[in-house]
């Protein structure tokens, strides 16, 4: 820490001054407390619910997936034995992208990075023996989620859990993967239909599911600031909501079961005035800009609690420590729920041992140390209540200056945000190599003969890989391969048409026909998507389109 | 540099990985350096990489990968490189690649290998120094 200037100015990572004392003229200064409201009452700023985690504390919900599905379901159980509160898969690439284990592309990634996911007999596997009305599931997908969400719903249907009660989440947001992450598979327009045609289709089917989980989180890694990940998936959550609305579903038929994923890395007090900030504008949106009228359409529900590029491959156990960090951040920001990363992540699938480690941090918070006694514990600090009305006003800013250059569908299709994230992630990257942006045992406290401790690496089995395709070719053998051609078929004609493809889809997964064969169908018709390449924005503050 | 023509990297995103943030960031740093950079962008096949090697002429085949399958990729695109004449190119990779798997990517023939952390100069200088 520099401490030759103590009066020098600082900016958080948003780019909003950090002053050393506020006081109530702060407060009032920054548009006053117009904003706060009460818990559970319109515009949500303090939390969603009038007694929070004093009525639920937030679902701990581990991200786990590796090799098949019976490995799976294995690390399912050891998890809800530990006490956890919720499932979040995580499926290997090959299905992530659409693709069967036994697709030439696969080889080499079935199973490396989550769970290989080929036909509906896999999830029946992956979730045996586990109490769906008790466990929610959130499945981290999104190239192929409108296939594994059918999958999700029809195993559930063929378990007897009633539909119209299921609770659960699907990430599916696709446009946040033209940003970061990739897993796309068509291009823009096709791909905004299918979330749009998923959230039509549970708002009717499975009215309490969740099908899209909107993600700053992953614009946030590739480069955002915490105001820009947040006001871009405001605006990515607009494009799908508008989707909706041009297809005639009224407003609070769907806005409700909209939910969101926010990362947690950097300034802890900039990250909760952001979540508090973010309440009040989305609720602000979904009620000036939509009409809105139920409350649940105007709640920011979220996970939060990953943030990867927060930790760091150099002296791994200080990641337990952010770990636990990050978790009180999204305590004291009202999160529904929590996913931790893991002490070893920056090196391997994590460990038991660190699965269960990051479990406990979360369960401290609850048991031991009051984080769910008192609804928004930081409402009322003149400091907070400052930079809350500060992000919300950066936040607006950054949503009329998208709106303006064209919107972010448009943004997001001609690689505009991608150039910008990349830049200000290569700026970040410079600033972190010369010491000007801190992070401890990375940049400063180093030593050169520095002795790393061995992580535990997540054993990688090829014999596993050939299972899984043997499995596939049984259930292709003993399947009724004229229903999955018929039910094929229909995918395909109304993909060529502009009707719901839910139905279909979900009537070609109850035929065991495959996530690859169903994506090739819809790439027939749809074309796949071509990747916008630019590296420029590199001098560039603002966005210019 | 004595050399007129800059330096040529073709960049590649091996299998189908998509955490394409470090990618992005290296290739930024090689710009800088004055390097002629080709971005294949995600999903690139090993004969995808070849081609793209080809058609640039590359002094440098880069590969960024993040997500494990470095050593499945890499043992099949190195008969492919070799085939199409690129062995006297230099062969780089960087990303999440465990310190038990550098000796194995270096015998395939990446003289390069950087993980996670590495800095963006020692890559660019490792180029400028190893360059064929």
């Amino acid at each position: 820490m520099t401490r030759d200037n103590p009066a020098r100015p600082l900016r958080n990572e948003s780019g909003i001054p950090i002053q050393p004392l506020y006081s109530a003229a702060d407060v009032e200064a920054s548009g006053g407390l117009a904003m706060l409201g009460e818990p559970g009452a319109y515009p949500f700023t303090r939390g969603i619910h009038p007694l929070m985690y004093r009525k639920q504390p937030f679902t701990m919900r581990q991200y786990t997936g590796f090799g098949n599905a019976a490995d799976t379901n294995r690390r399912f159980k050891f998890l809800i034995d530990n006490g956890q509160t919720g499932l979040n898969v995580a499926f290997d690439l090959p299905t992530q992208c659409g693709l069967d284990s036994d697709d030439a592309a696969s080889d080499g990634e079935i199973g490396r990075v989550g769970m290989a996911v080929d036909t509906l007999r896999d999830f029946e596997v992956a979730f045996d023996g586990i109490d769906l009305d008790k466990i929610t599931v959130s499945l981290t997908i999104n190239g192929a989620a409108a296939i594994l969400i059918a999958m999700y719903l029809a195993m559930a249907e063929k378990r007897g859990f009633d539909l119209k009660r299921l609770r659960g989440t699907a990430q599916n947001d696709i446009l946040k993967e033209y940003v970061g992450r990739g897993t796309w598979v068509f291009p823009v327009e096709p791909s905004i239909r299918l979330v749009g045609n998923t959230i039509e289709y549970c708002a009717e089917h499975a009215p309490k599911y969740s099908p899209v989980s909107v993600c700053g989180y992953h614009i946030r890694e590739s480069g955002a600031t915490p105001t820009q990940e947040m006001a871009w998936g405001f605006c990515i959550a607009r494009a799908y909501a508008d989707e909706v609305i041009r297809r005639g579903v009224p407003v609070d038929e769907f806005a409700g079961r909209l939910s969101y994923n926010f990362n947690i890395f950097g300034n802890l007090f900039e990250q909760v005035a952001k979540f508090r900030a973010g309440r009040g504008l989305w609720a602000k949106i979904m009620k000036e800009e939509y009409g809105a009228t139920q409350p649940g359409s105007m709640w920011l529900r979220m996970i939060a609690g990953g943030g990867g590029g927060g930790l760091t491959l150099e002296q791994p156990e200080n990641n337990i420590v952010r770990g636990a960090y990050y978790a009180l951040i999204a305590a004291l920001s009202g999160a529904q729920t929590m996913a931790l990363c893991c002490y070893d992540e920056a090196y391997t699938i994590p460990s038991e041992y660190a699965q269960r480690i990051s479990l406990r941090t979360m369960q401290m918070l609850v048991e031991e140390m009051g984080l769910a006694e008192t609804v928004d514990p930081l409402g009322g600090s003149f400091y907070i209540e400052t930079l809350t009305n500060q992000m919300r006003a950066e936040m607006e800013r950054i949503i009329a200056e998208t709106d303006a250059a064209g919107g972010i569908v448009k943004l997001i299709a001609d690689g505009t945000i991608q150039s910008r994230v990349s830049a200000q992630a290569y700026r970040m990257q410079r600033a972190i190599e010369s010491g000007a942006f801190p992070k401890v045992g990375v940049n400063r406290y180093r030593s050169a003969t520095e002795e790393e401790h061995a992580v535990e690496m997540h054993p990688y089995r090829a014999d596993d890989a050939r299972a899984q395709i043997a499995s596939l070719q049984q259930v292709r053998n003993e399947r009724d391969s004229v229903a999955v051609a018929r039910a094929l078929q229909r995918v395909e004609a109304d993909a060529r048409t502009g009707v719901n493809l839910m139905p279909a889809i979900v009537a070609a997964v109850k035929a065991y026909a495959s996530v690859g064969e169903i994506t090739t169908r819809l790439v027939g018709v749809f074309g796949r998507y071509q990747e916008p390449l630019r590296f420029d924005h590199r001098d560039e503050p603002e966005l210019a389109a | 540099m004595t050399d007129a023509r800059p330096i040529r990297v073709v960049l590649a995103k091996p299998g189908l990985d998509g955490h394409d943030q470090g990618a992005k960031v290296v290739a930024r740093a090689m710009l800088d350096a004055g390097f002629d950079v080709h971005y294949t962008g995600l999903r690139q096949t090993p004969e995808q990489v070849v081609q793209a090697a080809l058609r640039a002429d590359a002094d440098v085949i880069a590969l960024s990968s993040m997500a494990g399958s470095h050593l499945p990729f890499c043992t099949r695109l190195k008969p492919l490189l070799e085939a199409a004449g690129l062995g006297d190119r230099l062969w780089i990779i960087g990303g999440n690649l465990p310190a038990q798997d550098h000796d194995a990517l270096r015998a395939l023939g990446f003289k390069g290998v950087f993980q996670t952390g590495s800095r963006l100069d020692a890559i660019c200088d490792f180029i400028k120094a190893h360059r064929p």
